[in-house]
């Protein structure tokens, strides 16, 4: 790592000690496009759901580990989290509503319907989450301000 | 245009002294004049998905995928390195003309060329387990799943935090600059991947 991401790295962790959000983040989103990629590649047979439902349960479950991991930290920048999550929450409910059009357009039913709107609630929350975070991780400690 | 101070790395000065500071252009991070461009084209998306023809899903896939593989080459192994290279001045000034472009740009083209691809494949049923390249459909999923997770966890948070540093009344240039790093070697990583992208639409093209 460069001399000058090592004084980034400084500069916060002189503020905050922070969990690794990213890196859970990034490994929920793989574990429910694993997901969508096992229900896709069977289409249009009928392919059993355990795997999928695991997938996802999972990823769940790394999202609210990041979000319980977050609240934790004391004096994250929440508020300059908030203002950069909610607009990115909205646009990605846009991106995932038009995705589960398509799903809707092509007929798609049941179980294998269940999973993937879950699946898009996830990628829905957790995107904005990583983007909130990325950008509060560089604030200014609230307590210190 | 508006301009603001940055300070330069390592020329911060203590008991409130000024800093050396360098011009920064004035900027929107979600630039609002490109918000109607992308709700005409998710109508277009819409549209095409609804009237599940042919020629609009061909065109609305090829055109978003050409768009987002060009983008990606081109920030990861033209601008990325040139990018790397400018004074500290420069580096900021196309940061700020560059990067909120890419806020809006990157996720309409990714969702247009992902959902119109998707609707192509069920209108032509190449994504059907029946389809004999079918393999080559399942690898295409595997890279844009892979793209997907590098520039949804990693890309786009560092665009939209570097400007959300450089909106700062005094930014911390080594921040910027980390963030810089992340999104060009990320845009590269994404461009590499865009080459098996490639290979693998050729092929199903080929027939």
């Amino acid at each position: 790592m460069s001399a000058r991401g090592d004084r980034a790295d400084a500069v916060r962790a002189d503020a905050v000690r922070l969990p690794p959000v990213t890196q859970f983040g990034m490994l929920s989103l793989a574990l429910i496009v694993s997901a969508g990629i096992y229900l896709s590649a069977h289409l249009p047979n009928h392919v059993p759901l355990a795997p999928a439902v695991a997938l996802l349960s999972v990823s769940a479950l790394l999202l609210a580990g990041n979000l319980l991991a977050l609240s934790r930290v004391a004096g994250f920048a929440w508020r300059r989290f908030f203002e950069i999550a909610r607009w990115a929450l909205l646009a990605y409910a846009i991106i995932a509503g038009m995705i589960e059009y398509a799903f809707l357009r092509n007929h798609a039913s049941g179980g294998p319907l269940i999973v993937l709107s879950l699946s898009l609630v996830v990628f829905a929350i957790h995107v904005p989450v990583l983007i909130g975070f990325t950008v509060a991780r560089y604030e200014e400690p609230e307590a210190s301000r | 245009m508006a301009h603001a101070a940055v300070s330069s790395p390592g020329v911060d000065v203590a008991d409130g002294a000024p800093a050396a500071a360098l011009e920064r252009p004035d900027f929107q991070i979600v630039p609002r004049a490109g918000l109607p461009i992308v709700a005409v084209v998710l109508g277009l998306l819409i549209a095409g998905i609804a009237v599940n023809k042919l020629w609009p899903l061909e065109f609305l896939h090829v055109v978003g995928g050409a768009a987002w593989t060009v983008i990606d080459l081109f920030l990861g192994f033209i601008l990325g390195p040139i990018l790397g290279k400018l004074s500290v001045p420069a580096r900021i000034e196309l940061t700020t003309r560059l990067m909120p472009k890419m806020v809006l740009i990157m996720p309409t083209v990714v969702t247009v060329t992902l959902a119109a691809g998707w609707q192509l494949g069920t209108h032509l049923g190449t994504v059907q387990s029946s389809y004999h390249l079918h393999g080559w459909v399942v690898a295409s999923f595997i890279v844009v799943g892979v793209m997907a997770v590098i520039a949804l966890g990693l890309l786009e948070p560092a665009n939209i935090a570097v400007l959300t540093e450089l909106k700062k009344p005094r930014p911390k240039p080594e921040v910027v600059e980390r963030l810089m790093k992340r999104f060009i070697y990320t845009a590269g990583a994404t461009g590499l991947m865009q080459v098996a992208t490639f290979v693998i639409m050729t092929r199903l093209a080929a027939g």
